[in-house]
């Protein structure tokens, strides 16, 4: 009993030796991998119309994808979308299962210290909710105590529930949680507000009892990412210049009046300071 | 006790290795509670999912046919489907159909949660295994025993309940270890509909923190200790019920 017991001790301290001290495989030269490959692997979203969603004939459409695109034609290589849930872009960068996260990311500092967020941003949305009418919701103060349906991973769920008191409820997609909103399960859904105006521009019947009323807070700018370690070598520069390119050109501006999102002012903004 | 917590600070200052939850006493709160849910979720579903396992041995036992026929089609629908997609099918497919009641604000609200949802379908889960399991046991009750009993006057009820089913239950003890350790670890499954269990709030820290690797581990680790408490637990109530000449 006594040796089996240590015998498990000394099992566990090597599976945590080995979890702990696992490499980060060194992405070095992402750059020229991706040239030598002839194939650029990005993370998008799959479920957040019309940045990235699922087109009627199966295929990955939207603004971040059609940027994707973008990418690998001015690298010369084809491209390879892959499906990226909130909680999972960082880890699939790191392990080098993506080179590229444009996946609706937000700016913060703690993912600075993890990944590699290129600037200039491309994008800016902040934290809103949609409503059910009739909630009796007119301030961010009233949602205290109510339940709200969330995406796991959101950066927002946090800062919602100890700011202003309510209950987050969060899903593994944005899907799920919006089909539990469907369902009565919670009284709103806290999202970007990029995500619920197009959400209720869209003109589906479902939303017709929904609202977006609350002051859009805390806007935060989003980023494509690379591996932290080349946010400063060459393919932090390419990509950087190319999302420098996309705002001096208005070509961001385009891409989002073709998904027929309305028009942001931070796109306006960066047109005009880099033209 | 504040030093404690402070050494996990430097650990992250100076290694890197960020357990957030040991320091930040928001991340510490919001994993112990996660700790409770997960362990009120499996004291629901393993008491449940015995009371589900011994009705259906019960009734599979039964002289009236419509009666086994339930109890095997239950067994063959809840033991043939995943959990995962049975916790989604009760949770948005049953849970939206059911009427709506009125909350305290007016608005209509679904008269169940997701605890609730997550503690239903996994404890039918469960007990569909555990129906098997009594079954097993009941079958290995020596057949003499049973006519010893009947030969002493007890009807078909009392041999069940007094005779039968306290050896299968010894008999079974083995069987049904592995089957409530397999409950217990399927209660993460439950964060799919938003129960706010361990994996879920670890989620919530790992992706607010961006401790992923640290987190893994700890989860990994919380399982293997709850799991081990509930294992030495079982194992001591097997050694409790020993019974010479019917094995360990």
């Amino acid at each position: 009993m006594k040796r089996q017991l240590i015998k498990g001790v000394a099992l566990l301290s090597l599976a945590w030796g080995l979890v702990a001290g696992a490499v980060v495989p060194t992405l070095a030269d992402t750059l020229d991998r991706i040239k030598e490959r002839g194939k650029l692997v990005v993370g998008v979203k799959s479920d957040y119309k019309p940045w990235g969603f699922i087109d009627a004939a199966g295929n990955l459409a939207g603004m971040e994808i059609d940027m994707a695109h973008d990418v690998a034609q001015r690298l010369g290589v084809k491209l390879e979308l892959i499906p990226v849930q909130t909680a999972n872009r960082i880890e699939f960068l790191q392990q080098g299962k993506i080179d590229l996260i444009i996946a609706t990311m937000s700016d913060n500092p703690k993912r600075r210290e993890t990944v590699g967020i290129i600037e200039p941003l491309y994008y800016a949305g902040g934290t809103n909710a949609l409503l059910r009418k009739g909630a009796g919701i007119s301030s961010w103060q009233d949602v205290r105590g109510k339940k709200l349906c969330g995406t796991q991973g959101a950066y927002y769920n946090k800062r919602v529930a100890e700011l202003y008191g309510a209950e987050i409820i969060a899903f593994a997609g944005n899907p799920e949680a919006m089909n539990a909103l469907l369902g009565g399960n919670c009284i709103g859904f806290v999202q970007d507000s990029t995500f619920i105006g197009s959400t209720l521009a869209s003109g589906d019947a479902k939303w017709a009892d929904y609202e977006m009323t609350l002051p859009t807070e805390d806007e935060q700018g989003w980023g494509i990412a690379v591996p932290l370690a080349e946010l400063n070598g060459p393919y932090g520069d390419f990509m950087r210049k190319m999302v420098t390119d996309w705002h001096r050109s208005g070509k961001l501006i385009d891409i989002e009046r073709k998904w027929g999102i309305k028009p942001s002012p931070f796109l306006q903004t960066m047109n005009k300071m880099y033209r | 006790m504040e030093t404690v917590w402070e050494w996990f600070r430097w650990l992250d200052k100076a290694h890197g290795i960020d357990l957030s939850v040991f320091y930040d006493a928001g991340d510490r709160h919001r994993f112990l509670m996660g700790f409770l849910t997960t362990i009120l979720l499996s004291m629901t579903c393993l008491v449940s999912s015995l009371a589900i396992g011994f009705i259906g041995a019960w009734a599979q036992q039964s002289r009236f046919r419509p009666a086994r026929l339930a109890v095997g089609a239950f067994i063959q629908f809840f033991r043939n489907t995943p959990p995962l997609v049975q916790l989604y099918f009760f949770y948005f497919a049953i849970g939206g159909m059911l009427p709506k009641l009125a909350d305290a604000s007016g608005m209509a609200s679904p008269m169940f949660g997701s605890f609730f949802w997550a503690a239903v379908s996994l404890s039918l889960f469960g007990g569909a295994f555990n129906i098997e399991i009594f079954r097993a046991g009941i079958e290995a009750v020596p057949r003499a025993t049973i006519e010893a009993a009947e030969s002493l006057g007890f009807s078909k009820g009392q041999i069940f309940r007094l005779v039968a089913f306290p050896l299968a239950l010894r008999f079974s003890l083995r069987a049904l270890n592995n089957n409530m350790v397999n409950l217990v670890k399927t209660t993460s499954l439950a964060y799919a509909i938003g129960v706010p269990e361990l994996l879920y709030v670890s989620a919530q820290i790992w992706s607010d923190q961006l401790n992923t690797r640290e987190m893994m581990t700890l989860l990994l680790f919380s399982y293997v200790g709850l799991v081990g408490a509930m294992v030495w637990g079982m194992h001591r109530l097997e050694r409790a019920l020993r019974m010479p000449g019917y094995g360990q």
